[in-house]
């Protein structure tokens, strides 16, 4: 954490505005990354679960996440104080380095939100709406929070005391919300019909779509995490470009040899791979370094998607196989390609620095591995067995657009111009026509 | 009169409906459809799994025409719906009793 500057560096500033609102799009982008890949009928759920995440997961990091992730740290590098509760203490004077401390909080909330989003993917086309709403503001405090506080909190247990690296969120972002994916869908169960019926892709251009506007949010993320407009920012935003397309024709070569057609799904989950193991090393690993860790999750993870009809689990989006495997990527080989030139000490193995650095990254990956997966269970667990955490049978063989929103997102009728033919107003609509 | 129903690739529909223009058949109606026959539809990958989707896309074209017409409105349709690969679909043709235009109340061929 750099030292508190007099006051902030307006250029700085400017480039954290930016990063934080390019961050804050990769929720949206994710909605339809993840809308697309779902079937017709659950589509405006899928959106929703990322939408109400970037609702819930403000509220709670106002109220106390930021205190407890960033504020000082009050038990030996586990969790942060309560000095900053609701914010309290914080003006527009307030510096975190050359940034206002209100803005660092905020392009951090944008971490954790789309965290939040990414665990939907897990539970897509069966998960109760309104457990979701329980879960997710629990589920942020208990795991997102405690584990942002170890890796980038003042005096946090990982980058401080262990000496593991993770410079925009291998460990809090991706494999918490891979790790916590597998246990919520764990805890749910496989959707009907899993290995039965074909559950494709409703809709691939929005499943393109919303990867380019997380490919375009993800240079904030990564770049931004430099929190200054710097050197380091843009040796992150060049790593961060190349690693997601490696991962991208790396998915691909995979691909054309294994089943004989390079895919447009294939693309963006490759790009996607490649873009969450350069997370946590777009700041530490040399330009090689960067391509190797793109194709490296390219190769690995499109094999790793397949795991769940192997093993039996329901990760309906493959947040295990996609952010999961490829944040544990990202995060170990900072140990064999990072480069003194950018952290600024440590050194990888390919570098001289020996396995020092890759047993400190191991250490880290189980322990954060292991504690989102563990507290998640717990939470989905507690949540089923209170007030349900899976949809009715009913409501799952329906749809949840139709059955939980009261609304369909496709009106594709030919007849009457694109209504259904038996369509009529209600007299019921009636009482909600306002008056003249 | 005979009801004669062509299921056919989409692609062919124009080739179809400029048969039947130039034999003077005046009306017909095309539907959208859905099925298999030998084919058994087509493989789909998603993420490395494959899906097996029977059921391939497909028009229903149906004119009805006068007895005497039927055999040369088959072969027409069957001519220009023919690529001769898997899929090209069926043609197939019944009896009718009656046809009413509905705007002026003529019934039978004079309907037509």
């Amino acid at each position: 954490m750099p030292l508190a500057a007099a006051s902030a560096d307006t250029g700085d500033t400017a480039w954290l505005l930016a990063a934080t609102a390019l961050v804050l799009l990769m929720t949206p982008g994710l909605a339809l990354f993840y809308g697309g890949m779902v079937r017709t009928k659950s589509v405006l759920n899928m959106l929703m679960m990322s939408f109400v995440s970037i609702a819930l997961v403000t509220v709670v990091w106002l109220a106390a996440g930021y205190s407890l992730a960033f504020g000082e740290d009050a038990a030996g590098g586990l969790i942060g104080g309560l000095d900053h509760v609701g914010m309290s203490g914080l003006g527009p004077d307030s510096v975190q380095g050359t940034v206002p401390t209100i803005l660092f909080a905020t392009f951090q909330l944008t971490f954790a939100i789309v965290t939040a989003a990414l665990v939907s993917g897990a539970v897509a086309d069966r998960a109760k709406f309104g457990a979701w709403l329980v879960f997710v503001p629990v589920w942020a405090l208990l795991v997102y929070v405690p584990v942002a506080h170890w890796v980038w909190g003042p005096g946090g247990w990982i980058l401080e005391r262990l000496g593991a690296l993770d410079f925009a969120g291998g460990l809090p972002v991706e494999i918490v919300s891979g790790a916590s994916g597998l246990a919520l869908c764990l805890v749910l169960g496989p959707r009907m019909g899993f290995k039965k019926e074909a559950m494709r892709p409703h809709n691939l251009p929005m499943v393109m779509l919303g990867a380019g506007l997380l490919w375009f949010g993800w240079f904030g993320f990564n770049a931004g995490s430099a929190l200054g407009a710097n050197g380091l920012a843009a040796a992150a935003f060049l790593n961060t470009l190349a690693a997601g397309c490696t991962g991208l024709l790396g998915w691909l070569f995979v691909e054309q040899k294994r089943d004989g057609h390079p895919t447009t799904l294939g693309a963006a989950s490759g790009a996607v791979a490649g873009l969450v193991a350069i997370t946590p090393s777009c700041g530490s690993v040399s330009l090689l370094g960067a391509l190797v860790v793109g194709l490296a999750a390219g190769v690995v993870c499109s094999y790793a998607v397949s795991w769940k009809f192997k093993l039996n689990y329901d990760d309906s989006l493959d947040v295990v196989g996609v952010h999961l495997v490829g944040g544990v990527i990202g995060t170990l080989l900072i140990g064999v390609f990072a480069v003194e030139s950018m952290t600024g000490g440590a050194e990888g193995l390919l570098y001289g620095g020996g396995l020092g650095q890759l047993g400190r990254q191991l250490v880290a990956v189980v322990v954060v591995a292991a504690y989102a997966f563990g507290v998640t269970y717990g939470i989905g667990k507690l949540i089923d067995v209170t007030m349900g955490l899976r949809a009715s049978e009913e409501q799952e063989q329906t749809g949840l657009d139709l059955t939980v929103h009261a609304e369909t997102a496709y009106d594709h009728g030919v007849l009457g111009h694109g209504a259904p033919v038996s369509s009529s107003v209600v007299p019921h609509a009636q009482k909600v026509t306002p008056q003249a | 009169m005979k009801l004669i129903t062509a299921i056919v690739k989409p692609y062919r529909l124009d080739e179809v409906k400029n048969a039947l223009q130039e034999l003077g058949v005046h009306g017909l109606t095309v539907s959208e459809a859905s099925g298999y026959g030998r084919q058994r539809g087509h493989t789909e990958v998603y993420r490395g799994a494959e899906y097996q989707v029977d059921l391939v896309p497909k028009v229903r074209i149906e004119v009805v025409v006068e007895d005497a017409d039927a055999d040369a409105v088959i072969d027409a349709v069957v001519k220009a719906a023919h690529t001769g690969k898997i899929g090209d679909g069926k043609v197939w043709a019944l009896p009718v009793d009656t046809v009413v235009r509905v705007r002026t109340g003529e019934r039978g061929p004079d309907a037509l």
